[in-house]
């Protein structure tokens, strides 16, 4: 198929999808019918999607198995919040510790503090990475969870109350007033992380991910990488968490817990590891499953008068995990593995075996 | 000085019951090179198993207690024939994954079959263990008095069992070179399973010590311990037990000093950045064995 075509198909369906979003948001209610569900799934979905994209740069394409997702995430929720609380609002927000005093007028514009959330998580991604980042795979893991930890303890603790209301968290933060204003942040954010990723950083990150020892040798120098990789992928985890912030409107230290940084591991596995078009998919289906095709299954159900078993609250989170094991265990390279979205393959898949063994004879990728 | 002992009683009981937890992740990692993140969750299911037994059967506690080691130790050897063994030859990534699935499940049972509240545990129908006792100006359970003795004594059985036993000898062997030791006539899912069962049947034994002095049970109060405990792994010296022994009894110290001081609200914080200081320092640990990166 020419470039041309694959480039054509590739903005034609781009545009149904933005279509889908526009009739979504113009045509269904805002609570109530089944269809608000989808409302729920496209803009949640939304923000795992870029979630997910941000821990896939590090984790998939860069090969540092970071577990620090939902500490970057708080840092980035939390500065959002404490800049955008409307000011007539703060007193009632912060009734029971009162507001710092250099903070009582401070309004930002939203996107400001969107970008100055992601800034603050990246920051401190920056100080902490040129240590911990010398550590190999699962000392990495556990010290990153641990990072999380700190960060998740020091944002409730005392000494912060007059800043981040302690452990009574942040309510009445603000979002954008246009349903479209989370995609839109989405969309630029993970076209710009695509960017890099085919970029000739890009490529060095996935040279680091193959082999360090060969990386290194080609002459990458693998610290400075590593670093980058690491601090734009907490720089995207913040927004991240500041647009869950905006999305849920309400935030405490215990949004974001270890579960939620499991819970996006496993999005970003069911996509493939090292693949962006993966994870977004793989985003919105299990928000899908979580929030909408899974719902019935926590309310007792009757079939005639047989009342079905097992149904009560949380069986559609155990049916849920049951499913993301079945895909750890079965499908290790989850929908894409390593590969992006690319017609070539479709194609293929409908054409039948023959011609795609010919195919993939000459054409391996 | 009352004060200081007592800390100094808390922080070496909390201390042991960690070591009992560490011993699990550290011989797991020894042998599979796998964090075991589930392993928190376990103890927290044994937290569960316990409840059922004597709350819900109305099984007398010494008869429990043995119930729920074996209960437990099923659990785990189920999770690893599960979850671990259809991996054995994937990406090491690929494990840690999948334990962080059964993790994740593991929680997500328990709030569906116990529900998100805290239920409380039997701690005052345990018998002697839950009696009050006095040692000078100290008040104390003797579950606290206890733990670091059993503690100690299990650690030494297990050692001697390393060392003495063809079972262990054999998880020396397979933790030193899996693919050498699996030529050499070694069962290697048997010797996992064991380890395992062993990981498990100490974690149930922790679980039953850590939570008669603190009443109740919740589906994530296993995840926080579980952390602390790898970090006590980690600090010892990971594949060491003895290492994880110490480890645990420094965690548990350090622990209850700054829980005890100005900063209790930051005691977890201490614990994470000791993890971070150890990993930068001596990545090793204080026992452990030097691995070489392979080309």
């Amino acid at each position: 198929m020419s470039k041309k075509k694959k480039f054509l198909l590739s903005a034609v369906s781009l545009l149904i999808l933005a279509a889908l979003v526009v009739v979504v948001g113009e045509f269904t209610p805002e609570s109530g019918s089944q269809w608000s569900n989808l409302r729920t799934v496209l803009q949640l979905g939304a923000v795992y999607a870029l979630i997910a994209v941000s821990m896939n740069l590090c984790n998939g394409f860069t090969g540092l198995f970071s577990l620090g997702q939902a500490g970057f995430m708080t840092l980035g929720a939390y500065t959002y919040a404490i800049f955008t609380i409307p000011v007539s609002q703060r007193a009632s927000v912060y009734y029971l510790y009162g507001v710092a005093d250099w903070l009582s007028n401070v309004q930002l514009p939203l996107t400001v503090a969107l970008l100055l959330g992601g800034l603050m998580a990246a920051l401190v991604a920056a100080i902490v990475g040129a240590p911990v980042l010398r550590l190999k795979s699962d000392y990495l893991a556990i010290a990153t969870l641990g990072l999380a930890e700190v960060i998740r303890i020091v944002v409730a603790s005392s000494p912060l109350n007059r800043i981040t209301n302690g452990s009574m968290g942040l309510t009445a933060i603000p979002g954008y007033s246009s349903y479209y204003g989370i995609f839109i942040v989405v969309a630029v954010c993970i076209a710009l992380v695509a960017l890099l990723i085919n970029s000739s950083y890009g490529r060095a990150f996935k040279a680091i991910r193959d082999d360090e020892i060969a990386a290194e040798a080609m002459g990458i120098n693998l610290p400075r990488h590593k670093q980058m990789s690491f601090i734009i992928s907490s720089f995207f985890a913040g927004i991240g968490g500041a647009l869950m912030a905006m999305y849920m409107g309400a935030i405490s230290s215990t949004t974001f817990t270890i579960s939620v940084t499991y819970f996006i591991l496993l999005i970003v596995v069911i996509g493939g590891m090292g693949s962006i078009t993966g994870s977004i998919i793989s985003a919105f289906l299990v928000i899908a499953a979580r929030e909408w095709w899974l719902r019935p299954l926590d309310q007792v159900q009757y079939i005639g008068t047989f009342k079905v078993p097992l149904l009560k609250t949380g069986f559609r989170m155990v049916v849920f995990s049951v499913i993301l094991m079945i895909v750890v265990l079965f499908f290790r390279n989850g929908i894409m593995g390593d590969k992006e979205f690319n017609w070539d393959r479709i194609f293929n898949a409908f054409r039948g075996k023959k011609k795609k063994a010919a195919v993939s004879g000459g054409d391996s990728k | 000085m009352d004060t200081f002992l007592q800390n100094c009683l808390n922080g070496i009981s909390i201390g042991s019951i960690y070591a009992l937890i560490a011993i699990g992740y550290t011989m797991v990692y020894g042998i599979l090179r796998l964090i075991n993140f589930a392993h928190g969750d376990i103890f927290m299911m044994a937290g569960y198993f316990m409840i059922i037994c004597m709350t819900d059967l109305l099984i007398p506690w010494y008869i429990s207690v043995i119930l729920v080691i074996i209960a437990t130790v099923l659990l785990g050897v189920f999770i690893e024939r599960i979850a671990y063994k259809p991996l054995r030859d994937a990406p090491r990534m690929s494990i840690m994954i999948s334990a962080i699935g059964v993790s994740y499940f593991l929680q997500n049972f328990a709030t569906y079959v116990f529900t998100a509240q805290p239920r409380s545990y039997p701690y005052d129908q345990m018998g002697f263990l839950s009696k009050k006792i006095q040692l000078g100006n100290l008040s104390t359970t003797m579950v606290t008095f206890i733990t670091p003795i059993l503690t100690v004594l299990l650690v030494l059985v297990l050692l001697l069992l390393i060392k003495k036993t063809k079972m262990g000898i054999a998880m020396r062997a397979v933790s030193r070179d899996f693919e050498t030791s699996q030529l050499m006539g070694i069962k290697i899912n048997a010797v996992i399973s064991f380890t395992f069962a062993i990981g498990s049947g100490l974690a149930a034994l922790g679980s039953i010590l850590y939570f008669i002095p603190r009443s109740s049970v919740y589906p994530l109060s296993g995840s926080l311990p579980g952390l602390k405990c790898f970090v006590a792994a980690v600090f010892g010296g990971i594949g060491s037990i003895p290492g994880a022994l110490v480890g645990g009894f420094l965690i548990g110290l350090c622990e209850t000093f700054v829980k005890g001081s100005a900063f209790s609200e930051f005691s977890d914080v201490v614990t994470f950045i000791i993890l971070i200081v150890v990993l930068l320092i001596k990545p090793t640990g204080l026992f452990g064995e030097k691995l070489e990166e392979k080309v």
